[in-house]
């Protein structure tokens, strides 16, 4: 192994291992999507009635629709949530050993992306056999096929929390950034509700919601599970993927951002 | 080319604000060099861009003949630190700490945990190895970073106030193991505004509102006076 990949290594391990020191963050994780399915979806059900849309070849439960909405939100939490530890580890100081390491600092910054990535990507699936277990089911294939979808969708909300944590000065500033962030951008989306019943009450946000990029990581979740590709949602969330890890690196670049002002 | 730390011309300033302004000193190899400064002097901004932690607009750092600027990898790779503020991971243990960073400087995995060995060795932390750092008292805690900071075998050592926080038999053990490691042929910067942490054998350079106001040993700067006195004399601030 060289030691691009043994530093790649260790930053995953490392992810791992707070992690598994951080239960009480995976059950919140899991408790968070649990609520929204198996209480809100229950009392909401009865008041949004659904027409059959794509990929959905039939009538559906409201928790079947919602099940892809709620993977996708356990990323997004989870995306702030590990920017959240970068901006406490720049506070408490760690943050500054990951970066003096030799290695460019780009590959650093993705390496830890990745580690946040997978862990996501693990509650999501605790999540979605916790839903099995109480009958809301998706195709058998479709566990498997929604795997690439998970991963692009942890990368691409992983890397707005690595460009928000290298503009957050403290941790105190993260609380009205998480509010500014996680509740528009999920509930601006279609995670809840199909964009052509938002469109029913405003146009504008229908458009608005169009062009959220957690809508893409939800609808190209949604069809993954469902083993077909929304392509307009993949190149949705392709290119978020990028534009986000491009300013992250460059929020990270010590000639300016984070720690010009923050040393 | 010297094998050990050379600063030349290095400005910078945050916004309007000069933090640093043609800071020159260099740091043979072998030697124990004290940054000596009061709050505010510019020691932190200059520890952070001797690790990149910042980039200099101006100026020229190299450390063990590599330019920061255009071969980052490999200065890095000769550069040990020990920040101010500690960087243990407290949930892991002093091993798992070590072994963290020696991947993060790329060492070979069948090398780590020699290295690990060896550098504990030296800071008599041994056995201590298999304890989690939150159990560590603060001394404890210091000496793990410091061994941390050897792992892979640094030319330059930077030290930014490591003694800061710690009892009386503390910093006295890290200042003379640090001294130690400095006649062993490291050449070491150490950041401080506690005069009674340098000896008058070791160079002295004194940065005050971002300027360098001296530099020499300190033993001959002092002459009859207490260095805290002469301090004093020189910066108006008590260090």
């Amino acid at each position: 192994m060289t030691g691009t990949f043994r530093v790649a290594n260790a930053i995953i391990a490392r992810e791992f291992l707070r992690f598994v020191h951080q239960r009480e963050r995976f059950i919140a994780a899991l408790v968070r999507p649990l609520v929204w399915l198996l209480i809100f979806a229950a009392g909401f059900r009865a008041a949004l009635g659904l027409s059959i849309i794509p990929p959905y070849q039939t009538y559906i439960t409201y928790e079947t629709y919602i099940v892809p909405g709620l993977c996708a939100m356990v990323l997004l939490f989870n995306g702030m949530q590990s920017s959240l530890s970068l901006v406490y580890d720049r506070e408490m100081g760690s943050m500054r050993l990951l970066l003096t390491s030799p290695f460019p600092r780009w590959w650093l910054l993705i390496c830890r992306l990745f580690g946040a990535t997978i862990i996501s990507v693990l509650q999501v699936y605790t999540f979605l056999a916790i839903a099995a277990a109480f009958g809301i089911t998706m195709p058998t294939w479709g566990y498997l096929a929604v795997l690439p979808s998970l991963i692009l969708g942890g990368l691409m909300l992983g890397g707005l929390g690595l460009v928000l944590s290298s503009f957050i000065k403290q941790l105190e500033n993260f609380a009205g950034v998480m509010n500014f962030v996680i509740f528009p951008m999920f509930f601006m989306s279609s995670a809840l509700y199909p964009l052509w019943k938002m469109a029913e009450s405003s146009p504008l946000l229908r458009d608005i919601c169009a062009l959220n990029p957690f809508t893409y990581a939800v609808e190209l979740i949604r069809f993954s599970l469902y083993l077909q590709v929304n392509w307009t949602a993949l190149a949705w969330v392709v290119g978020s993927t990028f534009v986000f890890c491009a300013l992250a690196i460059w929020g990270y670049d010590p000639a300016r951002g984070l720690m010009k002002r923050k040393t | 080319m010297t094998t050990g730390l050379t600063v030349n011309d290095l400005s910078f300033h945050y916004g309007a604000k000069q933090a640093l302004d043609d800071v020159v000193f260099d740091v043979a190899p072998g030697t124990f060099c004290a940054l000596l400064g009061p709050n505010g002097a510019g020691k932190s901004t200059l520890i952070a861009l001797l690790t990149r932690l910042l980039v200099a607009p101006q100026g020229e750092i190299t450390v063990a003949g590599h330019d920061m600027r255009r071969e980052s990898r490999r200065a890095l790779g000769k550069l040990g630190v020990v920040f101010q503020q500690s960087t243990l991971d407290l949930n892991l243990s002093v091993r798992q700490n070590l072994a963290y960073f020696a991947a993060l400087q790329g060492l070979p995995k069948s090398e780590i945990p020699g290295r690990i060995d060896a550098a504990l060795d030296q800071l008599d932390m041994r056995h201590r190895a298999e304890e989690k750092a939150r159990d560590l008292n603060g001394g404890h805690r210091r000496r793990t970073e410091l061994a941390r900071s050897l792992i892979h075998d640094p030319h330059v050592l930077l030290l930014d106030e490591p003694t800061v926080g710690l009892d009386a038999a503390s910093r006295q053990g890290i200042t003379d193991h640090v001294h130690d490691l400095a006649r062993t042929g490291l050449c070491v910067l150490w950041t401080t505004h506690l005069t009674d942490e340098v000896r008058d054998g070791d160079d002295l350079v004194v940065l005050h509102k971002g300027r360098i106001i001296h530099r020499g040993t300190a033993g001959a700067a002092r002459g009859d006076q207490t260095l805290s006195d002469w301090f004093l004399s020189r910066t108006g601030e008590v260090a």
